[in-house]
C-alpha cells in the first residue's frame, strides 16, 4: 500500500502496518518537548493530581527560552520554579541555551522518522528534520508526559512543490508568506504539509526549519520536510545518530488531499502587512512604508543563516536615521558561530542592539516590547495585533534580508536592490 | 435528556467561544461571555442538556483550551457540525466535550428540540421526529469522554492498572 511520509510515521509509532488518513490511532511518542511557559508550571500540577510520575525523563527536553533572561518579577519566578522542576525531575535540560525550535535539532536529539510532539504552537519546526512533530497544549502533554501515549487522527498530506530555484536575494521565508498569502492561514486544514521539489531540496537544513516552522502559520498540523543527504549531514555535524533513511518519503503515487505546484524562479521577496502572515505581498509593493524598527529574532528568522543573510545587506553600510535594529539571535550556538565569522561585529558596526538569546519581542513577555504606533519590520513568524507590544504597533514581516534592507533604507525595499 | 438546538454558522472561531478579552478572568467569566458576537442569547439561556450545531470549521483559530472548555462549562450535550477544526476537535476530546461530524444538517432549525446520542452516533429531533445519522467517535476517543475527559480517564487508568503506563 502506497503511503504518505506522515502515514509511516504514525503507523510506526502506532505499531502497525500501515494506517489510513481520517483513524485515530494512539501512538507511543518518541520525544516530547516542553518549554518554560507551556511547561512545568502548567503541566506539573496536573501530573500531581494524577499521582504519577513522568514515563521517561530521557525522552522529555525542557528548553528555557520565554522568560529568558528573567528580567521581569513574574518571569523570573517562572524561571526559578522552571529550573526547580529540572534538577528534581533529571528531564534533559538547556537553559539559556537559545530557542526551543532551534536548540533541539541542534542537541542531536531529534531524528527523522521520530514522532514527537512539542508544548508550543511552534513544534512543526522539527518535521524539517523527517520528523511528525506537532504542538499540543498543556492538558495534552501532561497525558503523554504520565503514559508516553497520545491519540492522533491520522492527517492527509498537502504536498507543496516549489519547481526550480530560488533566485538571490530569496528565502525560505518569502517563500512561507507567499504560501500564507495564496492558501490562507487556515490553508493547512490541520493536515500534514510536505514541501516538495527542487526548490526545497535545494535548501540548507535551517531554511527548511523556516518552512516546517511557519506550518504553524499555514495551519498544518506538521510541516514534512523528507530527509536527505542535507538531513544526514546536519545530524552528523550535531553529534546525532543518523537512522535509515531509505523508506522516509512519501511514496511515489500515495495519494494526497492537495497538490500545489509553485514556481520558484518568479518568487519575489515578500512582506506581510500588520496584522496577518496572510496578507503577504511583493516587498516593492509595500509602497516604502517609513519603519522605525527592525527586528532580526525568534526561532523563524535568527538561526545562523539568518544572521549571516541580515550581516550581507548591512556589511559597509549604516542604519537610516531614527532606527533601531534589535537582533536577538536564535541559540547561543548560532550566536557563537556567527560571532567567529565576524557576523557579530558587522552588526554592532551599524549600532544594532544585540538581545538575549530566548524569544524575547516575540513572546512579548520581557521588558522589551514594541510602544505605541511603532511600526516594525521583523523576520518572525507572526504579527498578530499587539503580539510584541502595544495594540497600536504595526508589525510587517519579511525574510531576514528584506529586514535588514529596510533597516538601512528607512523603508519597506526590495533587498535585491541592495544585493547588486 | 433533551435539549434546545442553537445553530450557528460557519467558521465559528475560538475567538467568539472564548473572548480574547475575558481570557485572564477565569472560565466562569469567558463562559458568560461564550459566543457573545454571534449569538449574543446564548450565554444568558444555554441549559444543561442543549446542543450546539454549526457549519463547516467549528473552532477555527487559536489552540485555546478554554474555547472547548466555556461550553464544556455550560454544560451543553455536546457540538454536532459538518467539520471541526483540528486543534479544537483534540481540545473538546480531551475536555470531555463530545464533538460529531454530521454529514449533513439540512433540515435542523434554531430552537429545535433534540437528543443527543453521543455513543449512538444520532441527533434525534424529537418534535419533528427526524433522526439525523452523525459519524460515530472512534472507539478510543469515546472512552476519554465518557470518563469526562483525559485527566479523569487517566486517574482512572492509573487506579485500575497500578503498573503505570502501558507499553
Ligand atoms: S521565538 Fe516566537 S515563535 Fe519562536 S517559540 Fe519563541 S515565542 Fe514562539
Amino acid at each position: 500500500m502506497r503511503q504518505t511520509l506522515a502515514q509511516k510515521i504514525i503507523a510506526r509509532a502506532a505499531g502497525r502496518d500501515h494506517v489510513t488518513p481520517g483513524d485515530v490511532v494512539t501512538a507511543r511518542v518518541d520525544l516530547a518537548m516542553i518549554h518554560d511557559s507551556g511547561g512545568p508550571r502548567r503541566v506539573a500540577p496536573i501530573l500531581q493530581d494524577l499521582g504519577v510520575g513522568l514515563w521517561d525523563k530521557d525522552k522529555i527536553v525542557l528548553v528555557a527560552d520565554h522568560f529568558v533572561p528573567g528580567d521581569t518579577e513574574e518571569g523570573a519566578a517562572i524561571l526559578a520554579m522552571t529550573r526547580d522542576w529540572a534538577r528534581r525531575t533529571g528531564v534533559r535540560f538547556h537553559d539559556g541555551l537559545g530557542i526551543c525550535h532551534v536548540v533541539l535539532p541542534e542537541s542531536g536529539q531529534l531524528r527523522p522518522g521520530m514522532f514527537a510532539v512539542g508544548g508550543d504552537s511552534h513544534s512543526p519546526t522539527g518535521g524539517a528534520m523527517g520528523a511528525f512533530m506537532f504542538g499540543i497544549g498543556a492538558t495534552e502533554m501532561a497525558g503523554v508526559l504520565a503514559t508516553g501515549e497520545i491519540w492522533v487522527k491520522v492527517p492527509e498530506t498537502i504536498l507543496v512543490e516549489w519547481t526550480g530555484r530560488l533566485g538571490d536575494g530569496l528565502m525560505a521565508k518569502d517563500i512561507m508568506l507567499a504560501l500564507c498569502g495564496r492558501l490562507g492561514m487556515d490553508g493547512g486544514k490541520y493536515q500534514a504539509v510536505e514541501y516538495t521539489g527542487e526548490a526545497i531540496r535545494a535548501l540548507s537544513m535551517q531554511e527548511r526549519m523556516t518552512l516546517s516552522n511557519m506550518a504553524a502559520e499555514l495551519g498544518g498540523q506538521t510541516g514534512l520536510v523528507a530527509p536527505d543527504d542535507v538531513t544526514a549531514a546536519f545530524l552528523r555535524s550535531v553529534g546525532g545518530s543518523v537512522p535509515d533513511l531509505s523508506d522516509l518519503h512519501s511514496d511515489e503515487g500515495a495519494s494526497v488531499l492537495e497538490h500545489h505546484i509553485f514556481d520558484a524562479t518568479t518568487l519575489a521577496p515578500q512582506v506581510a502587512a500588520p496584522h496577518s502572515p496572510a496578507n503577504a505581498m511583493p516587498a516593492d509593493a509595500a509602497g516604502k512604508t517609513t519603519i522605525s524598527v527592525a527586528y532580526v529574532g525568534a526561532c523563524t528568522g535568527a538561526k545562523y543563516e539568518d544572521l549571516q543573510a541580515a550581516a550581507r545587506i548591512l556589511k559597509g553600510r549604516k542604519l537610516a536615521a531614527g532606527v533601531d535594529l534589535l537582533v536577538a539571535p536564535s541559540s547561543k550556538r548560532d550566536q557563537d558561530r556567527a560571532e567567529a565569522d565576524g557576523i557579530m561585529s558587522i552588526f554592532e558596526a551599524v549600532g544594532a542592539k544585540i538581545l538575549p538569546n530566548a524569544c524575547g519581542i516575540c513572546a512579548g513577555y520581557g521588558t522589551y516590547r514594541l510602544g505605541a504606533d511603532v511600526t516594525c519590520i521583523s523576520s518572525t513568524a507572526r504579527n498578530f495585533k499587539g503580539r510584541m507590544g502595544e495594540a497600536s504597533s504595526q508589525v510587517w514581516l519579511g525574510s531576514p534580508l528584506t529586514v535588514a534592507a529596510a533597516a538601512v533604507a528607512g523603508h519597506i525595499i526590495d533587498p535585491r536592490e541592495m544585493l547588486a | 435528556m433533551s435539549g434546545r438546538i442553537f445553530l450557528l454558522g460557519d467558521d465559528i472561531d475560538t475567538d467568539q467561544l472564548a473572548p480574547g478579552q475575558y481570557m485572564r478572568g477565569g472560565i466562569e467569566a469567558i463562559a458568560a461571555h461564550c459566543l457573545e458576537a454571534a449569538r449574543p442569547d446564548f450565554a444568558p439561556s444555554v441549559q444543561p442538556g442543549d446542543i450546539v450545531v454549526a457549519g463547516r470549521n467549528f473552532g477555527a483559530g487559536s489552540s485555546r483550551e478554554q474555547a472547548a472548555e466555556a461550553l464544556r462549562h455550560l454544560q451543553v450535550a455536546g457540538v454536532v457540525a459538518l467539520s471541526f477544526a483540528g486543534i479544537f476537535y483534540r481540545n473538546a476530546v480531551n475536555l470531555g466535550l463530545p464533538v460529531l461530524i454530521a454529514p449533513s444538517i439540512d433540515g435542523v432549525l434554531d430552537g429545535d428540540l433534540a437528543t443527543l446520542d453521543a455513543d449512538g452516533g444520532v441527533l434525534q429531533l424529537t418534535v419533528k421526529g427526524i433522526a439525523l445519522p452523525l459519524d460515530p467517535m472512534p472507539e478510543n476517543l469515546r472512552a476519554i469522554i465518557q470518563a469526562g475527559g483525559l485527566v479523569p480517564y487517566l486517574k482512572k487508568r492509573f487506579a485500575t492498572d497500578d503498573k503505570g503506563p502501558s507499553q
